[in-house]
């Protein structure tokens, strides 16, 4: 990576929560141009509460949240509109608008952000989605298209206004093995292309190793690991090797935790049957 | 759906929006009986106005000649003042008097316009002369009861004008009037007479 | 339940505040009106024929035992355009249009939609509600007065030519007692208010909907019934005000 370069995202002792529930803690990260930022934790490690504070969506409990060196937030309006419109997000499932076809999805950002000609317009579409190698399906409803194809609209549906800070999340999530190949290498290329940032929200540690240039581990609340692929690879650490082999018992049970609530469950049941 | 076919349907059905309220204010509503001609204010005394309510037509000889434009109290006089719009193009003579019908039995009140025979005319901003109340009911039902009492003599005498006698005073017109029978129909004949010329 | 008439006032609030698209952006209202008013039509035409049908033949049935019959015109036309034709309109509009904007917010949510469009910096409010509130509030008068005209033929339909009414006197009894300012203006003010009240509840329910299977069934359910208890309500309120004498 270019050595001296500002980070484009940076997290500062930064928690997160949701209401009186803390999700987060003590979370310090830094993602720079260029980079594929893997972040990745078991499910409900609140991996898209990260996603939301970098987006601005969800606001810090304590740290900072620094994108493009500007706190997020202290953004607000027209400020927080410029930053957004730096940012792709690729949302899990793809979150396209059911109500218009691939060509107009794509264009979306387009038309709601620039007054460019509609020849541009379509032009400029079609140049992405055949980045993505759907060109020829532009004039497809949504509801037509399978998963893996809702995906790569969605993608280029982030990339067509040629942000600095591509955001996905969970793009691996129940591919078959061939879209889950495209996917890898449309992150890995569009970076490379862009000389943008990704962070890459998964917990999908076959795909995204090869292509991460970072890795991030949250669990438990907290950030567990962080360093290159090779790093954690030959990392000793229990829970991380269990989670990096995918070992089903470990540092995480593979029982569920006994609770009072069970036990008065159990007997209710038991009462009932013999009763 | 393109956009220009999804602006024709729209376009159709604001259309179809406004034929309805068209065909609504004119064939159902009384819009066609507007009339945007210029009028002239007159206005007018009666003791009761009956049901008369703002917007019922003036009508002479049956047309409709003009329309109430406003009722109100007179609190020195203690008459009902009447503001009548009447059109421009219809003069009428100064001693015209101004009467307020029923159309039918039980429908709608107006005022009926009977013209006198004065060479000058009603200006705006003048006042009808003479101007026969609405009838009541209970009026036109009490003078009848002692009409017919009346005719009985007084062979049942007492019992018979005693229910009359009350009814009669209730009505507000001294009984005497001779020959209230035939008044009945026509009580804008007599009126013109004493009570009411100013 | 406070709170929840506090946070309608305030989507009110946001979406009024917002109501700038419908001249920058005047596609988008169109659109909007034609998904909720033209796919309507049908509905309203149908039910305004059917009602001015049973107001013809009821009203006649009950004129007749006073030997009005030749007042039926002006009973149709004064009982649709006063209050049937906006009122029955409104409750079609809240079940019909009402729904479909419920689940549609509904689902648009619970489909992140909307989450994606405030993350690529577009306003979901001035973009997706405000062009249906407008929508709404353009449609429902349209409807309305729809209604009334199809169910004052409809009821002519009975009256003249089934029944054999004189038609003179069936439009001429009309045109004398059913006044443009008082009835049909009073009307269409009726089915503007309703328009604003039965669409704001409409995209209120969506937009609070939880996002899933059971929690858009009871957003729409609570859309029709919220809407048609106020639409109910208002009819008192209005008519009450405008017809007092």
């Amino acid at each position: 990576m270019t050595p001296p370069s500002t980070p484009i995202v940076t997290f500062d002792g930064v928690s997160l929560g949701y209401g009186d529930f803390t999700v987060l803690s003590g979370i310090d990260l830094q993602v720079l141009p260029g980079q594929v930022v893997a972040m990745m934790g078991g499910s409900g490690s609140g991996k898209t509460t990260l996603l939301r504070a970098t987006t601005g969506q969800l606001l810090a409990r304590s740290g900072t949240v620094r994108v493009f060196g500007e706190d997020i937030a202290t953004l607000h309006g027209e400020a927080l509109r410029k930053a957004r419109q730096r940012m792709g997000v690729l949302f899990q499932g793809g979150a396209l608008f059911t109500d218009l076809d691939v060509f107009e999805n794509v264009a979306f950002p387009l038309r709601e952000h620039t007054r460019i000609s509609e020849a541009q317009i379509l032009e400029r579409v079609l140049d992405k989605l055949q980045a993505v190698g759907l060109r020829r399906a532009a004039h497809l409803r949504i509801s037509e298209i399978s998963g893996g194809m809702a995906r790569r609209v969605a993608l280029a549906r982030a990339i067509v206004l040629e942000p600095n800070l591509i955001l996905y999340d969970e793009p691996f999530a129940g591919l078959d093995p061939i879209s889950l190949g495209i996917t890898a290498q449309l992150i890995r290329n569009m970076t490379d292309q862009l000389g943008c940032a990704s962070i890459l929200i998964t917990h999908d540690v076959a795909e995204s190793f090869p292509i991460a240039d970072q890795v991030y581990l949250i669990g438990q609340g907290r950030l567990l690991a962080h360093g290159t692929p090779d790093d954690l690879s030959a990392s000793k650490d229990d829970y991380l090797q269990q989670f990096l082999q995918g070992r089903p018992d470990g540092p995480i049970g593979f029982h569920y935790p006994l609770t009072p609530a069970f036990e008065r469950w159990l007997a209710g049941r038991r009462g009932a049957i013999s009763a | 759906m393109t956009r220009e076919r999804t602006d024709f349907w729209v376009g159709l059905f604001i259309l179809l929006g406004l034929i309805a309220l068209v065909f609504l204010a004119l064939r159902a509503g009384n819009m066609s009986s507007f009339s945007f001609a210029p009028t002239y204010r007159v206005a007018a005394h009666f003791d009761n106005v009956g049901g008369l309510k703002v917007r019922a037509p003036i009508k002479s000889s049956g047309v409709v000649v003009g329309r109430v434009a406003a009722i109100g109290f007179d609190n020195k006089r203690f008459q009902a003042t009447v503001d009548m719009d009447l059109e421009r193009q219809y003069q009428f003579p100064d001693d015209t008097s101004a009467s307020i019908l029923t159309s039918g039995l039980l429908g709608e009140q107006y005022i009926g316009l009977t013209p006198g025979g004065d060479d000058k005319s009603l200006k705006d901003g003048g006042e009808i002369q003479f101007t026969q109340s609405a009838v009541v009911l209970e009026d036109l039902i009490s003078k009848f009861l002692y009409n017919s009492a009346e005719k009985q003599g007084s062979a049942p005498g007492s019992p018979a004008s005693n229910p009359a006698a009350p009814a009669a005073s209730a009505a507000g017109k001294p009984p005497g009037q001779g020959a209230p029978a035939a008044a009945v129909v026509q009580p804008g004949a007599a009126a013109p007479a004493a009570p009411h010329a100013q | 339940m406070i709170t929840g008439l506090g946070a309608f006032a305030r989507l009110f609030g946001a979406i009024v505040a917002r109501s700038s698209v419908l001249w920058r952006r005047p596609r988008l209202t169109a659109q909007q009106v034609h998904f909720i008013g033209n796919h309507s039509l049908l509905i309203i035409g149908v039910s305004g024929l059917f009602v001015g049908f049973v107001l013809g033949l009821q009203g006649y049935y009950t004129l007749n035992r006073y030997g009005s019959e030749e007042a039926l015109g002006l009973l149709v036309a004064l009982s649709l355009t006063r209050e049937l034709g906006p009122v029955v309109t409104a409750l079609l509009f809240a079940g019909r249009a009402g729904t479909s904007l419920t689940a549609e917010i509904g689902l648009m949510k619970a489909g992140e939609q909307i989450s994606a469009m405030e993350v690529m910096a577009v306003d979901p409010v001035r973009r997706v509600l405000a062009p249906r509130f407008w929508g709404g509030v353009i449609a429902m008068p349209v409807l309305a007065a729809v209604f009334s005209m199809v169910g004052i033929i409809g009821g002519w339909f009975v009256g003249v030519m089934l029944i054999g009414i004189d038609p003179g006197a069936f439009w001429s009894q009309m045109q004398g007692g059913v006044d443009v300012i008082k009835d049909v203006l009073n009307g269409v003010i009726k089915s503007v208010v309703f328009g604003v009240v039965v669409t704001l509840i409409a995209l209120y329910q969506g937009w609070t909907a939880q996002p899933t299977p059971e929690g858009v069934s009871r957003a729409t359910t609570r859309t029709v019934v919220n809407g048609a208890l106020a639409v109910l309500g208002l009819d008192f309120l209005l008519t009450a005000l405008m017809f007092a004498n």
